[in-house]
C-alpha cells in the first residue's frame, strides 16, 4: 500500500497508508487529519481540501485540471504547488507522497 | 444576501390573482405541471416540504411555465444542484442570483452576481478578512460582545429572540468587520433591510426609489468617509473597507465606479446579517422541538462542534440561488434553453435523502455535518462559512455557562420570502443555571 505523508503548518508529521483508487483527501478525511474539510465530499466544488504538494513531487501528482483551477484560483494563498487533495487519485507511483496542509484551513 | 436589484412586480396583463396558490393543498391533489414552488406563502406558513418531496421523487428538474417571477426550472435533488452550481460556464451569475429580475433603474453590480474573470478579481480582494486565520483574531472580541449580549437579557419574562439576540449579535459583528463606528451600528441593519426590503405599507420603504437614495444618499457616503480615511493608512488594518480601498483590484472603485462600490457593500453588509441572524434563531427553535437533541447538548457541550453545521443545514438561510443558462443545454434529459431562468432549491436539496441520511431530522451529532448546500458549491461559494460557524459556536458556548435552557414560548414569524429564509420573531424565555 503506498504510504502518503501529511506535514501540519506547524511541522507536525502524520503518515498514513493508503489504498489505490481513493484520493488523497480521503486518506486524510479518514483518518482524522486536521486541516482538511472537505465539505463537498470529493466534488472539486468546495476548495476545503487544499494541500501544497511537496516540490520533489509536483511532477508526478501533475497539474490542476480546468474546474480545479477556476475554484482554487480564488484563494489569495494559492501556490504554484496547490492542488485539491480529492482531485489526487492514489496510484503505486504515489508511494511516499508528501503534503503540505496550509494554515488557512485551519 | 440580497434582493437588491431583483424584485419583480407583476404587470398589468399579468394578475396574480389568476395563479392558484398551493398553500393549504395536499401536494399529491395537484397535478406537477401546476407546482410553483416559488410562492412566498409557503415559506411563510412552512409548508413548502411535502411539495419539494414529491418534486424530487417524480421530476427532480421540474419546469414552471409560469409564475409571478416568470417560468423558470427547479433543480430539487443535492447532486443535481452540486452540478449546475459547479458549472458555471454554462449557468451564469449573470444579472441576478435570485428568481426575481431586476426591474428598476437603480443597478448595484455585486461580485456575488458577476462570471469570471470579474468575480474571481474582486472575491480574491476581500477573502483574505474572513480567512480563519483572521478570524483567530476577532474570536476574543465576538465572544465579550455575545457575553454582554446574554448577560443583559430579562430573566423571567418573555422576550424576542430575534430582536434581543439574533439582530444584536449580527450587527455588532458586522461593525467589527468593518470597523464601523459601534454606537452607529444600527444603521448597518437598517440600510440591509433597506436593501432587501419590497415596497408596501408596511414595509420600512413606500418606493424603490426611497431606497435608492438611501442607499446612495445614507449609506454610500458613510463608507466613501471611511474609505477616504482609510486608503492612506500606512499600519496595516484588516477591516473590510481597509482592505478594499488599498488593494489594486479595487482602490479606484469608490471614485471610479460608485455604483460597485455600493453594491458590493451591500453585498458584504446583507451577506452577513439576515443569513446568519437566522441561523441563530433557528438553533434555539430546533434544539427546543428536539428535547432529545437539547439534552444531548446539555450532557456534552462539545457536541456545539457539529451542532453549528448541522443547523445551517436544517435552516438553510438562503432557500434558493438562481443561474441563467447560457446556451442550449440537456441536463436529466430536460432541455434547458438559453435565457432560462433555472432556481437551485437548496432548502430541497438540504432534505434530499439520497444524499444525507435521515435527512428530515435535526441530528446535532451526524457524520459529516458540513456535508450540505447552505453555502452553495463552486466558485461562489459562501465565502464567510467559517465566520459563520464560528458565531454561532461563540454564542452557544457562552449560552450554555449561562443558561440551562432557552425556551421556545410560542409560535415564530417566518419570512415573507422565497428566498430569506427565517424568522421575524420568535418568543423565548432564558432559565438561568
Amino acid at each position: 500500500m503506498p504510504k502518503i505523508t501529511f506535514i501540519q503548518h506547524d511541522g507536525e508529521e502524520i503518515v498514513h497508508e493508503a489504498e489505490n483508487g481513493l484520493s488523497v483527501m480521503n486518506i486524510a478525511v479518514d483518518n482524522l487529519v486536521s486541516g482538511i474539510d472537505a465539505d463537498c465530499g470529493g466534488e472539486c466544488n468546495c476548495a476545503t481540501c487544499h494541500v501544497y504538494v511537496d516540490e520533489k513531487w509536483t511532477k508526478t501528482v501533475g497539474q490542476p485540471h480546468d474546474n480545479e483551477e477556476a475554484i482554487m484560483s480564488l484563494n489569495p494563498d494559492r501556490k504554484p504547488t496547490s492542488r485539491l487533495s480529492c482531485q489526487i487519485k492514489i496510484t503505486d507511483e504515489l508511494d511516499g507522497l508528501v503534503v503540505h496542509l496550509p494554515e488557512f484551513q485551519f | 444576501m440580497s434582493e437588491v436589484t431583483e424584485e419583480a412586480t407583476t404587470s398589468l396583463n399579468d394578475p396574480i390573482e389568476a395563479r392558484t396558490s398551493m398553500m393549504g393543498i395536499d401536494p399529491y391533489d395537484i397535478p406537477l405541471e401546476d407546482y410553483d414552488v416559488s410562492q412566498r406563502d409557503l415559506y411563510r406558513s412552512n409548508t413548502s416540504w411535502g411539495f419539494f418531496e414529491r418534486l424530487r421523487k417524480e421530476d427532480p428538474v421540474h419546469y414552471c411555465k409560469d409564475s409571478e417571477f416568470g417560468p423558470y426550472w427547479s433543480i430539487t435533488k443535492f447532486d443535481d444542484i452540486s452540478d449546475i452550481d459547479g458549472n458555471h460556464e454554462i449557468f451564469s451569475s449573470e444579472p441576478v442570483i435570485s428568481i426575481a429580475d431586476p426591474i428598476q433603474d437603480f443597478k448595484t453590480p455585486m461580485f456575488i452576481a458577476m462570471d469570471e474573470p470579474a468575480h474571481g478579481n474582486q472575491r480574491r480582494t476581500v477573502q483574505g478578512t474572513v480567512a480563519p486565520r483572521n478570524l483567530a483574531n476577532m474570536e476574543d472580541l465576538i465572544r465579550e460582545r455575545a457575553g454582554t449580549i446574554l448577560d443583559s437579557l430579562p430573566v423571567g419574562e418573555t422576550f424576542d429572540w430575534v430582536e434581543k439576540v439574533s439582530i444584536e449579535l449580527t450587527t455588532l459583528m458586522l461593525a467589527t468587520l468593518f470597523d464601523f463606528p459601534l454606537e452607529e451600528r444600527s444603521k448597518l441593519t437598517y440600510w440591509s433591510d433597506v436593501a432587501t426590503a419590497v415596497p408596501g405599507p408596511d414595509s420600512i420603504i413606500s418606493s424603490f426609489a426611497e431606497r435608492s437614495r438611501i442607499l446612495s444618499q445614507e449609506c454610500a457616503p458613510a463608507f466613501l468617509k471611511l474609505w477616504k480615511e482609510r486608503e492612506g493608512n500606512d499600519e496595516p488594518r484588516f477591516d473590510l473597507i481597509s482592505m478594499l480601498a488599498r488593494s489594486e483590484e479595487t482602490k479606484d472603485m469608490a471614485s471610479e465606479r460608485p455604483m460597485e462600490f455600493i453594491g458590493n457593500l451591500i453585498l458584504l453588509i446583507v451577506g452577513g446579517n439576515d443569513t446568519t441572524r437566522n441561523s441563530i434563531t433557528g438553533s434555539v427553535l430546533f434544539l427546543n422541538e428536539n428535547p432529545n437533541e437539547y439534552e444531548k447538548l446539555t450532557a456534552n457541550p462539545e457536541l456545539i462542534n457539529t451542532m453549528v453545521p448541522e443547523v445551517i443545514r436544517y435552516q438553510t438561510p438562503l432557500a434558493h440561488m438562481r443561474r441563467t443558462a447560457k446556451e442550449d443545454f440537456t441536463f436529466r434529459g430536460k432541455n434547458i434553453k438559453k435565457g432560462d431562468k433555472v432556481v437551485m432549491w437548496y432548502i430541497s436539496g438540504n432534505r434530499d435523502s439520497d444524499a444525507i441520511e435521515e435527512a428530515h431530522r435535526f441530528i446535532i451529532d451526524r457524520d459529516k455535518p458540513r456535508h450540505h448546500l447552505s453555502f452553495g458549491f463552486g466558485i461562489h461559494r459562501c465565502m464567510g462559512n467559517r465566520l459563520a460557524e464560528m458565531q454561532l459556536r461563540v454564542l452557544w458556548e457562552e449560552i450554555l455557562k449561562r443558561f440551562k435552557k432557552v425556551e421556545v414560548m410560542g409560535e415564530p414569524e417566518r419570512t415573507y420570502s422565497n428566498l430569506i429564509k427565517g424568522y421575524a420573531t420568535l418568543p423565548v424565555r432564558v432559565h438561568p443555571i
